[in-house]
Parts: structure tokens; sequence; C-alpha cells
């Protein structure tokens, strides 16, 4: 007994002791801005160490409405929406072709997808700027700082990965079931969404909360195709983004409480997901760094 | 069975190739050719200059300089945070050993590891600001504020963290460790589960001590892993523009003070949308290109092993 206690004792404080230490140095950060959200601007600026004099949400409504975040969630809720739900769509269609079907080119198909995800995005970031530009002069929908411009350029640069992973996750899946379909008389189309589609679900949720976390991180795409071009244009920036422009605005000479608000509300949401799916987001990003 | 196929195999491709192929591939090959010309951008006028851009900036001392900083990161940030995430996934999982010959994670683990990882979900823009706030030059900054709380610095005299040339580099170095490791510990954790537990058990028995267990088991079961860690870190250290655009100081793109945080994205944007260089920025991206693949194809080599069988 004794022995044991001897090993046992030392070594957990040890591990813990590191372990609470790296728990701390991650959780104060972000507690000490969702404080300062409630804090009155001598208070952020006289000492990090001040507390809130009293708890309101002023900072919020001024960060919300005057900071712009209200409007910056919605351009990030509208082009995520889209995005996401074209990614899905255009990249299971083509893994499952690919995966699935014999036809002359299909490994050209296939590497060409493939081959997309080793370049940097920087490679494409000049001839990238024009070429939205000039589907601005086909359709201002298109264009610089519209939302489908956006979108589509999201779902191309999310399309290498997702039909990586989804081409070899199609290739597992029994073939039974798609057969007995075909004989049914369905067609290839419905086989795809009314059989294929809910089978690869867990390969699908993998590479949806990916792709969502991807195109959340995004910054150098929308930084250089979402400004506005003339003064009366909308400001359609993203979430990321506009919370970076009202740091460089107000930064600790303007109204740091409600930048600090800002931060806490654009924290919020992907917190929230992430502690309901924490499982699933660790296990679908894992995965797509794993290939 | 075979009746419309190739109708519906070109119908499912055809969008999404040809989107691939007009917004991804098709501008990756145009940088190639602008990086040979003195375009400006605006204008349609450009010219064939050769490799003019190229030899403009090996002679570049502030693209030079960024080639630097960029190598300084690619060097540092895999060894910190592989050692780091190495060393928490090995406390979490082999750290709270019992007295009996049993092997096993601390208590708390999945916890630690929620934890962890929490920064990985949080879209970089929301680091830069959030650091920026905690690097902040003065007693409201959180660096600061503790300092002077600990009496470690003069109320008159704060660090200026992000403005000092010589510690800008290893403050944006410090978010990318404090953001990336829990994700490689996550990686590594998953790793080490798949090790069989009498592999460890029976090393337990024969007297190994933790490091022991860690360097002849852990490491050598866990290097396929390791190199896939080391190869995303190098990449990711070539993308580090979001955090020195917005954190540090400088006209357009940021990349200051003295472009002692410059790196090739910052100088690639700002020759490309503020001085209209958009031949020259191709160029850039085009060493960025280059970079990125030599890098892979070295890290892949260097770290290859003899792949162990459990």
């Amino acid at each position: 007994m004794a022995a044991r206690r001897e090993r046992t004792g030392p070594l957990n404080v040890f591990s813990h002791g590191f372990l609470l230490l790296w728990a701390v140095l991650i959780v104060l950060p972000l507690l000490w801005v969702v404080l300062g959200s409630f804090k009155n601007d001598a208070e952020i600026d006289g000492s990090a160490w001040s507390w809130p004099s009293h708890w309101g949400f002023a900072a919020f409504g001024r960060a919300w409405s005057k900071g712009g975040i209200g409007g910056f969630f919605l351009n990030t809720v509208i082009v995520l929406a889209g995005s996401l739900t074209l990614t899905m769509l255009l990249g299971a269609m083509a893994a499952y072709v690919l995966a699935r079907y014999e036809f002359p080119g299909n490994r050209v198909v296939y590497y060409f997808f493939v081959a997309g995800a080793m370049f940097p995005v920087y490679l494409a970031l000049v001839p990238l700027f024009f070429m939205v530009r000039r589907l601005g002069t086909i359709s201002p929908l298109l264009g610089l700082n519209s939302y489908l411009g956006l979108i589509l350029v999201y779902v191309a640069y999310s399309l290498p990965f997702t039909v990586f992973f989804l081409h070899a996750f199609l290739r597992t899946l029994p073939t039974a079931v798609h057969e007995a379909a075909m004989l049914d008389g369905c067609s290839h189309t419905r086989a795809f969404f009314q059989v294929m589609l809910p089978m690869a679900r867990p390969g699908l949720v993998s590479v949806g909360i990916f792709n969502l976390l991807g195109q959340w991180n995004q910054y150098i795409l929308p930084v250089t195709l979402m400004q506005p071009t003339s003064g009366t244009d909308a400001n359609r920036s993203m979430l990321a983004q506009g919370l970076v422009n009202l740091a460089l605005q107000q930064g600790y000479a303007g109204d740091p409480a409600a930048l600090f608000a800002g931060m806490t509300i654009a924290m919020l949401p992907v917190l929230v997901v992430y502690l309901s799916f924490q499982r699933q987001v660790q296990v679908g990003l894992t995965a797509g760094t794993l290939k | 069975m075979r009746h419309r196929r190739y109708p519906f195999i070109i119908g499912f491709l055809v969008v999404p190739v040809l989107l691939y192929a007009a917004l991804v591939i098709w501008p990756y090959l145009q940088t190639f050719g602008y990086s040979l010309t003195d375009w400006n951008g605006q204008s349609q006028q450009m010219h064939f200059v050769g490799l003019d851009n190229y030899t403009k900036l090996a002679h570049d001392e502030v693209f030079l300089g960024a080639l630097g900083h960029n190598l300084l990161l690619l060097a540092v940030l895999p060894v910190a945070t592989v050692l780091l995430a190495l060393f928490f996934a090995f406390m979490l999982n082999v750290g709270g050993r019992g007295g009996t010959a049993r092997v096993q994670g601390v208590r708390g683990a999945g916890g630690y590891k929620v934890l962890f990882f929490l920064p990985q979900v949080l879209s970089v823009a929301i680091l830069a600001v959030l650091w920026e706030a905690v690097y902040r030059p003065d007693g409201g900054g959180l660096f600061n504020g503790v300092l002077l709380k600990l009496g470690l610095e003069s109320p008159g005299h704060p660090v200026e963290w992000l403005a000092d040339p010589d510690l800008v580099l290893w403050c944006i170095l410090g978010v990318l460790v404090w953001a990336g490791t829990g994700f490689y510990l996550v990686l590594f954790s998953a790793a080490m589960q798949s090790v069989p537990r009498d592999v460890y058990e029976s090393a337990l028995l024969d007297g190994a001590g933790r490091p022991q267990t860690f360097f002849r088991i852990t490491l050598p079961l866990l290097w396929d892993t390791v190199q896939t860690a080391w190869v995303y870190l190098a990449i990711a250290a070539m993308d580090v523009f979001a955090l020195v655009s917005t954190m540090t100081v400088g006209a357009s793109y940021g990349g200051g003070p003295d472009h002692r945080s410059e790196i090739v994205a910052t100088y690639l944007m700002r020759n490309f949308l503020f001085f209209g260089k958009a031949g020259y920025a191709c160029a850039m991206g085009v060493v960025i290109f280059f970079f990125t693949l030599v890098l892979s194809v070295v890290a892949l080599r260097v770290t290859r092993r003899e792949r162990i069988e459990y």
C-alpha cells in the first residue's frame, strides 16, 4: 500500500498541475473578454484586473447596432448557409460519380480535384480578384462584394477536400441496397438522393463540420473580395472581417466595451455549437487532417 | 441498369468541375503567367518582362526579411506545438497510472480535451482581436495587467508587446501555439488510444519509467501522426496572414514595426491592393507555392521511418 500511495500521488499531481495550468491559460483570456463587455471605459483602460461596476447589456446593444455586428452576423449567416449547402451538394455529387461509376477519364477528373488541395490560396489571390470582378460585369449579383460571388468562391475552394474525403467514404458503402433500388426501377439520380445520401450521413456530417468551421474561419478571401467598392455600396463584411474593422476603428480610443461585447457576440454561437457537438467536431476536424 | 448512365454522370459532374476549374485551377495557372508581366492590375496593359519580377524579389530587402520571418515561424511553430501537444496527450492518456500495472489517463481527461480544443473553433479574426486586447501596451492589457500586479514592471514603462520590434514575431507565435496545441493534442490522443494497452503494461512490468515509456514506446508508435502534424503545422506557419495583418502596426496589412513582423502574404497583399503591383504580387504567390511544395516534400522525406505494425 505504501508503495502504491508513493506512486499515485506525485504522478497525478504532476500531470494535473500542467494540465490545469494550460486550462487556465485557455479559459482566462476568454473569460476576461466576456467580463470586459460589462465594464465601462474607465474600468477597461485603468487596469486589466478591475471588476465591472454594474452588470448591464448596454455595450452589447451598441456593438450590435452601432458597431454593425448585427449586420455582419446576418451577412455571415447568409453566405455560410448558401456555401455550406452548395459545397455539400456539389461535393457529394462529384464524389459519388467518381467513387461508384466507371467511365473513361474518371481518374483524371479525380486527380484534378485532389490536386487543388495542395496549393496555398495566395497563389490564386490576384487572378481570383479580377475573375470575380469580371463576373460582376455579367451580373452585379456575382461580382465583388456580393453574397453569391463569395458563396461560389467558398464552394470552389472547399471542393478538393470534400470530394477527396467523400470519395473515400462513399467507396466503403455496400452496393446491395443501391442495386436493389436500381432493379426496382429507381433512376440513378433518385438512387443517389434517396438511397446513397442517407447511408452516407456519418461521412457527410464529418465533412460538413469541417467545411463549416473552415468557411467560418476564412479571412483572406472575404478581405480580398468583400470590400465596398464605393461609398454607397452596402457593407457586406463577414463577421470576422467586421470585427477586425471594428477593432481598428475603435481600438482603445473609441468604445472598448462595445468591442469586447462584439467579440463575445462573435464567440457565442461557435461556443454553443462546439459544446453541444464537441465529439463530432473533434472527430470531424481530426479526420479531416489525417486524410 | 446501364440506361441513361452517361447523361447522369455528366449531369452530376458538370457544375462542380466548371466551378472548380474557373475559380480555383484557372486562377492558379494565371498567377504563373501574370508573374512574368509588369501588370499593375488596373489597366489592360501589361508587358512580358520575363523573370524580372523574380530578380527584383531577390533584391527586395523587405521581401527577403518577410521570407526570413516565414522561415523562423516554420522552424519554431511545429517544434513548440508538437512538443506541447505530445506532452499533454501523454499526460492525458498515460499520466494517471495507478500503483498496479495499469496504464490509464488522468481523471477528467475528456474535460481537458474539450477545453484545450476550444480555441480551434474560434475564428482566426476573433483570436486576433482577442489577443490584441491581451497584448495591450498599457495596464489595461491582460499581460501588462498581470506583470504590474506582480510588480515585475513599473507602471510608467509597460511592455509594448506588439510594437516592440524584438517581441512582435514571438507574440504572434505565442497566439499560434496557444490556439493550435489543443487540436494536435486531440490528434495525438486518438493515435495513443489505438496503441494496445498491453504494450505499455508490459513495459511497466519491466520497470520502465515514464520518460522511457514515452521515448521508447509512445513516440515511435505515433511517428506517422507526428509526421502528418508536422506538415500541417508547416502549412499553418505559412498562413499567418490574418494574425499579422490585424495585430501588428504598419500601414495597410500590418507587418510592423519597421517590417519586423512582415511575412510574404502581408507584403503580397500590400503590393497587390495598395501599391497596385499585381504582377509583382503574383511572383510572390508563386514563391509561396514553391516554398510550400518543397516544404511538404522535405517534411515527408525527412520524417519517413519504417512503419511499425501493431
